[in-house]
């Protein structure tokens, strides 16, 4: 997952004044493809010490299944429309509560990023709600909801929303003063500052909360399923494990892991198509 | 045209104050261009950006054409020494110079058309789909001063503009200045270290004293209005205004020593 940030966004230059893009995604490539086997032989690793240690009796079976026996019982499960209604439940609501708390925290950590009066104000009663776990939540969230969906959103919501504010809170604050003294120079008004200095300012920043927000989100949306008990693959693990189904317990694990992986995966590919421009992203050239 | 009256700027907070700006008055005429030399740190970027409307004078005022500077002028442009931080680097070249110009309103066909003609003033050409950072330093500048002629100015404010490029491209851009200058008929203020550089640009030459700043010295440059690196710098009118700027500055740097001292031995 750490490997090299590609450059190959398809945006060549039209020019033949820098080659240097070029050179560099297929620099990349290249690193990628050497990485790539080394981080597999890693993952195969670990199945292999997964399926032999419950085999030769390090663990007992009944409490770590053969990885064999969770791909096959996760085989079983996919063909079972149950398991896509569980799947859909977790992603649907980590979905709803994402974009809640993206929309939220970046209207908010705007705000509060560019009024200096705002952001004195509110720090200290950020720095107090931020490091409260969302998990402690939970009573308020049954209490408010039960076993609802808006109980998961509650906790989604709530631990995503941090994450995205900070971001964009520290975005907005970085603004170039150069850059604001140019576009002020020329006359750009309030709202097209917002959308061509201060927003493209503030992208890295978001997508970088943004990423956080969504395994952040996953993670309480099965944590919301598997202690309140509202449907999706979290729920599905609690009830796997009160039936004694260690299997299928990993093979719900496996999922959820996968998900994550997903999560990751996508939010990577869009920062590297939104963020071509950044120097993160396009490989910095000597100026 | 630009009146420079009585301009003054301290900074305060924090229980300290620092004058930046004593007591400036100057004037440029329609269509000249005038290079502000003075030694570091004595306030030439305060009083530019006092000038640009980007920053109110503690007392005195700045006037365009009669009209009090209070915010940024509709009919000026400023180019900054940081070009890598004053171009965007989200937009492509062609975006960057059109930005100001959408703000302006202007139809889309008049406005392709200028971003179209300013590149090509400053000697760019096929670098519109280009991002800024995808070029030299030298040329990025070349995209600031066209998207400073693409707005349109009758005045244009430089502040050090080539103190960040190489000798050879700075150069180059000094003719591009000189001749962008004669050929759009704007009024050009820059401002600059560099005596040499002031002298070879310049019709007249304001030399600054040390903070806090006041008007030390104005010349006048009588060297001919077409100028060449090779043959105006070997002129020997070049040299004596060289040497006379050169030791104003000096002066200035002393005499501003000279008052630190006193200072320090009355306290």
């Amino acid at each position: 997952m750490s490997g090299p940030t590609s450059v190959s966004t398809g945006r060549a230059s039209p020019v033949t004044l820098s080659q240097p893009a070029a050179l560099q995604s297929g620099t990349a490539a290249h690193q990628r493809r050497r990485h790539l086997p080394l981080g597999l032989f890693g993952l195969i690793g670990l199945l292999l010490v997964l399926e032999l240690v419950p085999r030769i009796g390090l663990v007992s079976p009944a409490y770590l299944s053969p990885t064999s026996e969770i791909v096959k019982t996760l085989a079983g499960e996919v063909g079972r429309p149950s398991f896509w209604i569980a799947v859909w439940d977790t992603v649907r609501s980590w979905a709803i509560g994402l974009i809640i708390a993206v929309i939220a925290g970046t209207v908010v950590g705007l705000i509060l990023g560019s009024v200096g009066f705002l952001r004195r104000l509110t720090s200290s009663l950020i720095e107090f709600l931020r490091p409260i776990p969302s998990v402690s939540l939970v009573p308020l969230a049954v209490l408010l909801y039960g076993n609802d969906i808006r109980s998961k959103l509650l906790l989604i919501v709530y631990a995503a929303f941090w994450q995205v504010l900070i971001q964009v809170m520290y975005g907005a604050h970085d603004v170039d003063p150069v850059a604001a003294d140019t576009a002020r120079s020329f006359r750009l008004g309030r709202l097209a500052l917002l959308r061509h200095v201060t927003w493209p300012t503030v992208l890295p920043y978001f997508m970088t909360g943004v990423r956080l927000a969504a395994s952040v989100a996953l993670i309480l949306a099965v944590t919301g399923e598997l202690v309140i008990g509202a449907p999706g693959l979290g729920k599905e693990i609690a009830i796997a494990q009160s039936s004694a189904a260690i299997p299928l317990v990993y093979a719900y694990v496996v999922t959820t892991g996968l998900l994550g992986v997903l999560v990751n995966l996508g939010a990577r590919a869009v920062e590297r198509r939104v963020l071509s421009w950044h120097p993160s992203v396009r490989g910095e050239v000597a100026a | 045209m630009l009146e420079v009256r009585g301009l003054r700027k301290v900074y305060g907070g924090h229980g300290r104050t620092v004058e930046a700006v004593r007591d400036l008055t100057f004037e440029l005429k329609a269509g000249e261009l005038a290079c502000l030399v003075g030694p570091s740190g004595c306030g030439k970027t305060t009083l530019l950006k006092c000038i640009a409307g980007l920053l109110a004078p503690t007392s005195g005022e700045v006037s365009v054409h009669g009209q009090r500077v209070a915010g940024p002028p509709a009919d000026m442009a400023v180019v900054f020494q940081e070009y890598g931080r004053s171009l965007y680097p989200w937009m492509t070249v062609g975006a960057n110079v059109e930005l100001p110009l959408k703000e302006k309103r202007l139809v889309r066909a008049r406005r392709r058309q200028l971003v179209t003609d300013s590149l090509a003033a400053v000697g760019l050409h096929d670098v519109e789909n280009a991002y800024p950072w995808q070029l030299s330093g030298g040329m990025q500048q070349r995209v600031a001063i066209a998207r400073a002629l693409a707005y349109e100015p009758q005045v244009l404010l430089m502040d050090e503009p080539f103190a960040a490029v190489d000798a050879q491209t700075r150069a180059d851009l000094e003719d591009l200045v000189r001749s962008v200058w004669q050929r759009f008929g704007i009024t050009l203020l820059f401002v600059t270290h560099d005596i040499d550089e002031a002298v070879y640009l310049g019709e007249r030459v304001i030399v600054l004293s040390a903070s806090p700043t006041v008007v030390q010295h104005q010349v006048t440059v009588d060297l001919p209005t077409e100028r060449d690196q090779l043959a105006t710098r070997s002129l020997a009118r070049f040299a004596e205004l060289r040497a006379e700027i050169y030791q104003q500055i000096h002066q200035a740097k002393a005499a501003s020593t000279a008052d630190r001292l006193a200072a320090e031995a009355l306290a």
